[in-house]
């Protein structure tokens, strides 16, 4: 189980959030000037990184708050969490690989 | 006499409390503080079970939770009975029943041990390679038949009658292993003043102190080591910080430093009380994890090495020393290192006659192998065990001399025994260490695989990080308690280890050339052999995984602590590499396995699951209704009366709507409040439909998709005001169409002033439908004009019922004149009544979901999740002209425009006829085009609604169709028991077409 920090709400157990996929996917302002394939890979390309990965986690049985995380798919480590809207701590961008 | 192996006076049993207990229905007994194999033991009891695979005879090879051999069942009553249990870890009660395991028809005649005599016939990988044809028999023959004769004990037959407790608990040190290291670390984490949680498996802290003997003379800063150990149990009980947990093994150890402790709480009782709890999981958040889970020993690989009366030096030692037992009269040490000496010495001192210490290596000279001699033993260096003798019981071993490379030469002498102690040295308890995902390192100078980086805060203490003895342990507890209170000045450093004390050797003893009839065992639960691993090698399996996986290896339930080194160095010996690059097979947890009960704890039965209710739930319950599980909720499946069946209530149900006026609870369905001077711009964006249009006091059938433009929930959305929307989803949408538009609000939408509020709970809905629910309600509502022309259909008006505020939707799921009435649910079961009782005179009746689905397909209305699939959009479902057609965008519209949405061969909705009005269409069933099936022929489709239909008199059935709205009129054939029904292609729409009663 594992202890995520909620950016509002600090340390809670695994239980209380649910996954939210991959973080800084932006829903293209203007679907109509996007080609078919570039709606599809907007719905279905994702990273499978093995290392660091950009992933939002939803706090639902808490504050409700979708937030950022950064975490190592090897070893289950938080490197952070953020807010929506935030960048990545420029501290640990260049571990996003 | 009683208990002839015990001895006259000493070990931390309780020599006053005698306790009677029964093996395979023979009365024994032992005393308090033993283990059923220490009990078994003192009786002289070496034959406690049989092999899994050739049934060969075998005794107590282990005193702790490695033990591979003495697997039982203990029977406490008909229903407590628990199978493959490790005899060195059950503790003695009164009365306690213990069965032995895998044989028949008894442990001393077992005709399973015909398999010993086959042994050459199956091998390593036997199964594959034999029963594969013919390929029928598998399931037929092979299969049933090898799960017969496999297996150890029998799963219970009645339903666990025992509780279970779990606790979460946080600490700030957790120490694992109440070892010499563990206590050290313990204590010295106490001094901070943190809270400290200790645990260990055995019911008495002490760990490798148990084992010394009582008149040991080693010291421990200064003390005895008796009397360090009391007082520091004392000193660690007084403080209200620490909480000791004995009989407690950590079984897992997950990310974030989260650890799994299972608690035994009466397994060592002479009774239960009812409701005493049988075991406490512990799931522990940990901020720092010091593992001091100490080091097992390692048995040697020779012929015949598996004879009752064969077992490791350190267990015979803790059975003398612990327990007061002696495990025979003549014993021989075999051994590869010197630590196992302490053994033969301490026996000696006992009375138990050494006839001989036969020692592997070169030279035996170490102070150890030098005490033994002076104490007169006979030490044999540089020669090896060639074989056994005894079938129930060992009787003599052979041995040899090795030569200068290593083989044995010249002549075997024979010596008589009863038994044989052997120790290859010490492996690391690296389990949990490796389950943390911490990096394991070979070590050349240890010749074992020791933690290195660690993935968590873990910090390893004692002989479970290559560190053994007493003084080095404790000094490196104290230091691994100075790193996790953050002393970085601490080296963690480790102090050279004494050569040839502990290391031993790895891989198989030598053995004469040319004979390899007799097996020397290194898997003793599974029964894998040296021969086996040479085997696997020779047949070209390299990865150590295949290996395992090929010859069963370490795969058995003591998941092969006494086999896994000596496995690993026989494959690297075998394929001529280094054990490093061989690798490890990967530690699981549980260190031992863990009841189910323990995980299941307090969520069985009633607990199992929450229930959700609706507010007229009791009145339901009284009127006899019979439910349906809809997600979590109960809702009314119909409400037979007297001894109808569901198909003639559900009938009757459908009848009172058509003709007169039903009831029906809807508080299940899903409810979101959005608000916001936004919130049409966010409805808009959302679902398909148009919401600028909807005037206030309007409501409108919305749909909902992904992006990927497939429909995700349905529902009606009321406009309460401008800024103000009443939205409906399905039962089983809520959280997730909340969960949607929490995202799309907190991550795309930023800008947007919109909030949400589920008022699922807060609203209880009642459905009044059919031609009279107006004359039904009308007597009841204050302040809202129920005409037509006032409130047509899709009108919503506020006003009263029964003096309670009311939200009034004019709304159908049934193709009737009806209403929605929505109260707070705490009004909920008293409006029903009222409205129950308003419609008497009427002939209202109450119905439930299996008549509201025929209801709604009668009228070709859809059910997200039954009629869809999650690939259908809107056109499929025939809901093309629900989308706002003026809009640029809502979610999925872009995917809707991909030219595979808009292919005429997609899947659409249509109705289905039966030529035979009676003949009910199963749901789910394949339709095809044509009554000849050819094999591989593709399906065009498939049912996804079928009822009997009162109302029209036959059945009725809806359908996804490739193409099929253009295939009205057509014959399609559904497969039924592999005979084709043909059934015509209709509209989805069977009753009321032009929605005139709708409009009434």
């Amino acid at each position: 189980m594992l202890l995520i920090n909620c950016p509002y709400c600090g340390e809670r157990p695994e239980p209380e959030f649910v996954y939210g996929g991959q973080a800084h996917i932006a829903r293209p302002t203007d679907p109509r000037a996007c080609s078919d394939q570039q709606w599809a890979d907007y719905l279905y390309l994702r990273d499978n990184v093995k290392g660091v990965h950009n992933e939002r986690w939803r706090h639902t049985h808490g504050c409700g708050r979708f937030f950022n995380a950064l975490r190592d798919t090897t070893t289950d480590r938080f490197l952070a969490t953020y807010e929506v809207g935030h960048e990545p701590p420029a501290t640990l961008k260049g571990a996003h690989s | 006499m009683s208990q002839p192996w015990r001895t006259p006076a000493g070990g931390r049993i309780n020599r006053h409390r005698e306790l009677r207990f029964t093996f395979d229905g023979r009365e024994l007994t032992g005393y308090e503080g033993d283990t059923l194999a220490s009990a078994l033991l003192a009786n002289g009891v070496h034959l406690v079970g049989r092999s899994f695979k050739y049934h060969r005879p075998r005794g107590i090879l282990s005193a702790g939770p490695e033990e591979p051999n003495a697997i039982v069942t203990v029977r406490r009553d008909a229903a407590r009975v628990t199978p493959d249990l490790r005899a060195t870890e059950v503790p003695l009660y009164a009365g306690l029943d213990a069965i032995s395991q895998n044989r028949w028809p008894s442990l001393g005649v077992d005709v399973g041990a015909i398999n010993n005599l086959l042994s050459p016939f199956i091998p390593a990988g036997f199964y594959y390679k034999t029963f594969m044809w013919p390929r029928g028999a598998w399931r037929s023959l092979y299969e049933p038949k090898i799960r017969a004769a496999a297996g150890l004990g029998r799963a219970p037959e009645q339903p666990d009658p025992d509780t279970y407790a779990t606790r979460f608990a946080h600490c700030d040190v957790l120490v694992v292993g109440a070892g010499p290291a563990g206590i050290a670390a313990a204590r010295a984490s106490a001094k901070r003043g943190v809270r400290v949680i200790l645990c260990d498996e055995q019911p008495q802290f002490g760990g490798s102190l148990l084992a010394e003997p009582s008149a040991s003379t080693a010291l421990i800063e200064g003390q005895p080591a008796e009397q360090w150990l009391s007082a520091s149990l004392k000193e660690l009980a007084s403080l209200p910080e620490v909480t000791l947990l004995s009989r407690t093994t950590a079984f897992g150890y997950f990310p974030h430093n989260f650890v799994g402790l299972s608690e035994r709480l009466t397994d060592h009782l002479d009774s239960v009380r009812p409701g005493q709890p049988r075991e406490r999981l512990w799931q522990v958040r940990a901020k720092e994890v010091i593992l001091a889970t100490g080091a097992l020993e390692r048995p040697l690989v020779f012929p015949g090495n598996d004879r009752p009366g064969i077992l490791l030096a350190g267990a015979a030692r803790t059975y003398l020393n612990q327990y007061g037992v002696m495990p025979g009269r003549r014993a021989v040490l075999l051994t590869a290192c010197d630590a196992a000496y302490r053994a033969a010495l301490d026996l000696r001192s006992a009375g138990v006659e050494i006839a001989a210490i036969i020692d592997v290596r070169e030279r035996a000279d170490g102070a150890l192998p030098e005490a033994a001699r002076r104490a007169g033993l006979t030490v044999h260096s540089n020669a090896t065990v060639v074989g056994t003798v005894g079938s129930q019981r060992v009787k003599a071993i052979r041995v040899a001399r090795l030569d200068g490379s290593g083989a044995p030469q010249g002549s075997i002498e024979r010596i008589a025994c009863d038994a044989l102690l052997m120790s290859a040295g010490y492996t690391p308890s690296v389990h949990l260490f490796s389950q943390s995902r911490g990096k394991l390192v070979w070590n050349d100078a240890q010749q074992t695989f020791l933690p290195g980086e660690p993935a968590e805060r873990t910090h390893c203490a004692g002989a479970c990080r290559g560190v053994f003895g007493l003084a080095a342990a404790i000094e490196d507890g104290r230091g691994a308690a100075a790193r996790a209170g953050g002393d970085v000045s601490g080296s963690s450093k480790m102090p050279e280890p004494a050569a040839g004390e502990f290391g031993g050797i790895l891989g198989a003893l030598p053995q004469p050339a040319g004979k390899p009839v007799v097996k020397a065992f290194v898997d003793w639960q599974n029964d894998v052999t040296s021969k086996d691993l040479a085997l696997a090698a020779r047949e070209g399996f390299r990865s150590i995984e295949h290996v395992k996986r090929y010859t069963t290896t370490g795969m058995a339930t003591d998941q092969g602590k006494t086999s896994n080194l000596n496995a690993l160095a026989i494959v690297a010996g075998e394929i001529g590499k280094r054990i490093p690059e061989v690798g490890l097979t990967t530690f699981r947890m549980p260190y031992t396995p863990v009841t189910f009960g323990s995980f299941a704890a307090y969520t069985r039965g009633e607990l199992f699951d929450p229930v959700r209710t609706t507010p007229t739930h009791e009145w339901a319950v009284r009127r006899g209704a019979v439910f349906e599980d809809v997600g979590l909720w109960k809702r009314a499946r119909y409400f037979p009366r007297k001894d109808e069946s569901m198909h003639a209530a559900v009938q009757r149900e459908c009848l009172a709507v058509r003709n007169g006026c039903g009831m029906f609870d809807a508080s299940t369905l899903g409810k979101i409040e959005v608000v916001g001077k936004d919130a049409v711009t966010f409805m808009n964006r959302l679902y398909i439909n148009s919401w600028s249009n909807l005037a206030v006091g309007r409501c409108r059938y919305g749909i909902l998709l992904r992006d990927d433009g497939f429909i995700m929930d349905d529902g009606v959305v009321a406009r309460i005001a401008e800024d103000r929307f009443h939205v409906t989803t399905t039962t089983g949408g809520a959280a997730a169409v909340l969960g949607m538009m929490e995202d799309f609000l907190q991550t795309e939408w930023r800008d947007l002033q919109v909030w949400l509020t589920s008022t699922s709970e807060q609203w209880s809905v009642i459905a009044v439908q059919g031609p009279k629910s107006r004359e039904v309600i009308a007597g009841l509502v204050e302040g809202v004009d129920l005409s037509n022309a006032a409130l047509a259909h899709m009108g919503v008006a506020h006003g009263r019922i029964c003096g309670v505020p009311m939200r009034l939707f004019r709304v159908s799921f049934t193709g009737e004149l009806g209403f929605e009435i929505n109260v707070p649910a705490d009004y909920g079961q008293s409006v029903w009544e009222a409205i129950y009782a308003a419609g008497q005179a009427h002939g209202i009746t109450p119905y439930g979901t299996e008549a509201m689905h025929v209801l709604r397909a009668e009228k070709g209305f859809i059910i997200v999740g039954q009629d869809t699939d999650g690939t259908v959009t809107p056109h499929d479902a025939g809901l093309a002209w629900a989308i706002g057609k003026s809009k640029s965008d809502f979610v999925g519209k872009r995917a809707l425009e991909r030219p595979a949405m808009q292919s005429i061969e997609r899947k659409q909705l249509v109705g289905l006829l039966t030529g035979a009005p009676h003949v009910v269409l199963e749901e789910g069933a394949q339709l095809i085009a044509s009554a000849q099936h050819r094999l591989g022929e593709r399906p065009i489709g498939h049912v996804t609604s079928s009822y009997y239909s009162a109302t029209l008199g036959r059945s009725i059935a809806m359908a996804m169709v490739r193409g099929g709205r253009a295939r009205q009129g057509e014959t399609l054939y559904v497969l039924a028991d592999g005979q084709p029904v043909p059934v015509q292609v209709t509209s989805p729409v069977f009753y009321d077409p032009q929605g005139t009663r709708l409009n009434a």
